[in-house]
């Protein structure tokens, strides 16, 4: 099984490196974002610096969903959902694989937010760069598993760019949450906090890709 | 997988032709949303046999392969393939059927080698032979590094094929193969299916062109209305409506599979569709 | 495997109406049940100390608020159930106790800010308990939206039975973050009710709980009754279907 997850991942990345979308595009439309709270909050009142945290994760969150819009759109693009399933590949390593490929380019996204955030907003991630860095890498977890579920799930249907938002967004929410509040945690200079929040994400990641494993099957076969 | 031998430019298969029918289908309805695709579809194939499927759009042709696939959910009836009770061994199946739908299943942004190599690691078939399933559907090598979103459709097409190839699948279901081919390409896939059936492979094939599909197959099929409306051997449909297609040679993998169409003859139920 | 369809012959006669000895029996006492809160909430019950009367919407309220989780918690069983099972009874359970959990939730969302205002100040006060409850109703709107799919009975009973399994597993890590996250700021959780209720607001509010778990009940067997009927109806229209493609073949019936 983790022969058939690394063989889609390197799939996955490798339609990435290709079509080079999530550098032409999702980059882009994540510093829109960045760019677009600015304009909301009014950048000379110190409120931008002191909601980074947030707005990080929103920026996150929102680009999470174009991210797994195109993981599962890349599979429809020549002979719908059949390749998947004709390939005769264990569900469970389809998810995996294709779960890992996303995670790779969310951390990615995440690294340059951040650079983002730190020069636009002024952020400062205080000293407690470890639990920054465990806080994103549970966090994505915690962001793509169900992000998996509800793409798959979203796919083979005409409303599927509606549909995923309504369904993945709500279910995100204590992962906006926790990773907010382990950010200000970290930023506050109070680590502890932010290392019972990395709990709460470590309990959500952990929940939802076993979810994630256990339902593909019936997912991927319904289309 | 067992070799074709080709002694004095005939094919030879070197495997026994199984008793078991590789498919058997028995009134089997499946559903698109509220439509039977399938009305109580009924189907026996032997193992080496070559079955062409016609019949006017929308008959349900395409249906039915995707069932023996188990691409598709059914409703009610019984579904058996290679052995495999569908839909619970659906996963166990995937692996040794072929499949050549409409589309073409490549990835736009790999390149050939890349997409016919990610088949043949999912299959576990060996990268020598990715090259040896390229060159076989003679696909130069200066479009081996080129994207699949690039080629032209009859590229595409034979890029697919060769996708399906390098899994040396037992079963090969094929839906309008000859579409986006051009006449040598036909001709080349044509052989390419006679070999794999010399091999032990069965084919199934759907298709609208009655004379080079009723050429290639050992039997011909008529679909209408979600079922089988008759199931004949060689090439002449019975029901009115249809040409006869033209009297032509029969392969000589019809001969091999001769006494194999007698017994699925004796077999086969329900020809008329039997409630 | 061979499943066999139902058939006109092996179906139930379809009923006129959903109603039944039980449910109308059920109906009457819940009616009863309404129009004794009510007179209890309002008039009898005296008003609380602090709040006045506005502490009747909680009459209202807390109950919407037991209802909406419990018709969850139903859905959520009947798909669990129907993926364990396959029986068609929990899949159209767990329908229809969404829809009817989605009135109850917005009931509750509604009489907590009509409650806030006179209250807290302010319509919202982002409450730990009315902020997931808020969440609530999106993922029953999103349960119901994959139910809006337009699919073959089973497979939209099993992406369904999924997609309630998925938004259930969410529900309890959803309350526990918002709960923590509201108490950092918060000393303790504003809780509205009296914590020294008795008497006779608290038979009212018992009442009214075991009130309003009726309605919900009695909802709930009418609108099971109407889905099962609607996806009875529907395949009894496949049956009719696959004997007019039959017919189009030329083919026996």
């Amino acid at each position: 099984m983790w022969r058939d997850a690394r063989l889609v991942a390197g799939k996955d990345l490798r339609v990435e490196w290709r079509s080079r979308v999530a550098l032409n595009q999702i980059v882009p439309f994540a510093i829109v974002v960045l760019l677009l709270f600015a304009f909301a909050l009014d950048p000379d009142r110190g409120f931008l610096r002191r909601a980074a945290p947030g707005l990080y994760w929103v920026a996150v969150l929102l680009s999470a969903l174009v991210v797994i819009q195109r993981s599962f759109a890349a599979e429809t693009v020549d002979g719908g959902r059949d390749g998947l399933r004709v390939i005769g590949l264990d569900p469970a390593a389809i998810f995996l694989g294709k779960a890992l490929a996303a995670s790779a380019v969310l951390l990615l996204l995440e690294v340059v937010l951040a650079a983002g955030v730190m020069l636009l907003y002024g952020a400062d991630f205080g000293s407690a760069f470890i639990l920054v860095v465990v806080t994103c890498l549970l966090a994505t977890a915690g962001v793509v598993a169900p992000g998996m579920i509800y793409g798959a799930l979203a796919s083979g249907v005409r409303v599927r760019e509606t549909l995923l938002p309504l369904l993945f967004l709500p279910a995100v929410a204590p992962v906006m949450i926790g990773a907010t509040r382990s950010f200000e945690a970290a930023i506050n200079h109070s680590p502890a906090e932010g290392w019972r929040w990395c709990g709460l994400l470590g309990v959500f990641a952990v929940a939802y890709t076993a979810l994630g494993l256990a339902v593909f099957e019936p997912l991927l076969e319904d289309s | 997988m067992p070799r074709v031998v080709r002694s004095a430019g005939r094919t030879v298969t070197s495997c026994p032709i199984s008793v078991d029918p590789v498919i058997h289908l028995r009134g089997v309805v499946s559903v698109l949303g509220r439509f039977p695709a399938l009305a109580g579809a009924d189907l026996d194939v032997a193992r080496g046999e070559i079955v062409l499927l016609i019949g006017p759009n929308g008959a349900g042709k395409t249906s039915l392969l995707r069932v023996c696939a188990g691409l598709m959910p059914v409703a009610s009836g019984r579904v058996v393939v290679l052995g495999h009770e569908l839909p619970d061994e659906r996963r166990a199946l995937r692996r040794r059927v072929g499949w050549l739908g409409h589309a073409n299943g490549l990835y736009d942004d790999l390149t050939v080698v890349e997409n016919v190599r990610f088949w043949a690691r999912a299959a576990g078939a060996p990268m020598a032979d990715v090259e040896a399933a390229l060159n076989r559907l003679e696909i130069q090598p200066r479009l081996w590094n080129v994207e699949a979103g690039r080629l032209s459709a009859g590229q595409r097409r034979r890029a697919a094929v060769s996708a399906m190839v390098v899994r040396r699948p037992e079963l090969w279901l094929l839906d309008e193969p000859h579409a986006g081919l051009d006449a040598q390409a036909r001709d080349d896939f044509d052989e390419l299916v006679r070999e794999a059936v010399a091999g032990g492979a069965t084919a199934v094939l759907a298709s609208h062109e009655i004379e080079r599909g009723g050429a290639l197959a050992t039997r011909t099929v008529q679909v209408s209305g979600g079922v089988v409306v008759a199931d004949g051997l060689g090439s002449s449909p019975s029901s009115a409506g249809h040409e006869h297609p033209p009297a032509v040679d029969q392969p000589p993998a019809q001969e091999r599979v001769q006494d194999n169409h007698e017994r699925v003859q004796d077999n086969v139920e329900g020809l008329h569709g039997v409630a | 495997m061979t499943t066999a369809l139902s058939t006109p012959e092996n179906r139930t006669a379809v009923p006129a109406h959903t109603g039944s000895r039980f449910s109308r029996v059920l109906g009457a006492v819940v009616a009863l049940g309404l129009g004794l809160v009510a007179v209890l909430g309002l008039l009898i019950s005296p008003a609380d100390e602090v709040q006045g009367d506005a502490a009747r919407i909680m009459y209202v309220h807390v109950p919407s608020a037991i209802v909406a989780y419990l018709a969850f918690g139903v859905t959520a069983l009947g798909s669990a159930l129907y993926l364990w099972r396959r029986s068609d009874f929990w899949d159209a359970t767990a329908a229809a106790s969404a829809e009817i959990g989605v009135v109850f939730t917005s009931l509750t969302l509604v009489t907590g800010m009509l409650w806030g205002k006179p209250t807290w100040g302010t319509y919202w006060e982002w409450d730990p308990r009315l902020t997931t409850t808020a969440l609530l109703l999106i993922l029953f709107l999103g349960y119901l939206a994959v139910r809006g799919i337009a699919a073959e009975r089973k497979v939209r009973a099993r992406r369904s039975a999924i997609a309630g399994l998925v938004a259930f597993v969410d529900v309890p890590l959803v309350h526990y973050s918002v709960d923590w996250w509201r108490s950092l700021h918060q000393k303790a959780t504003i809780t509205r009710l009296s914590p020294t209720i008795s008497g006779i607001m608290l038979f009212t509010l018992m009442s009214g709980i075991f009130v309003f778990i009726g309605l919900y009940l009695w909802l709930l067997i009418h609108r099971f009754r109407v889905q099962y009927l609607e996806d009875e109806l529907a395949e009894g229209g496949l049956a009719e279907a696959i004997a007019e493609r039959r017919r189009e073949a030329g083919v026996a019936v």
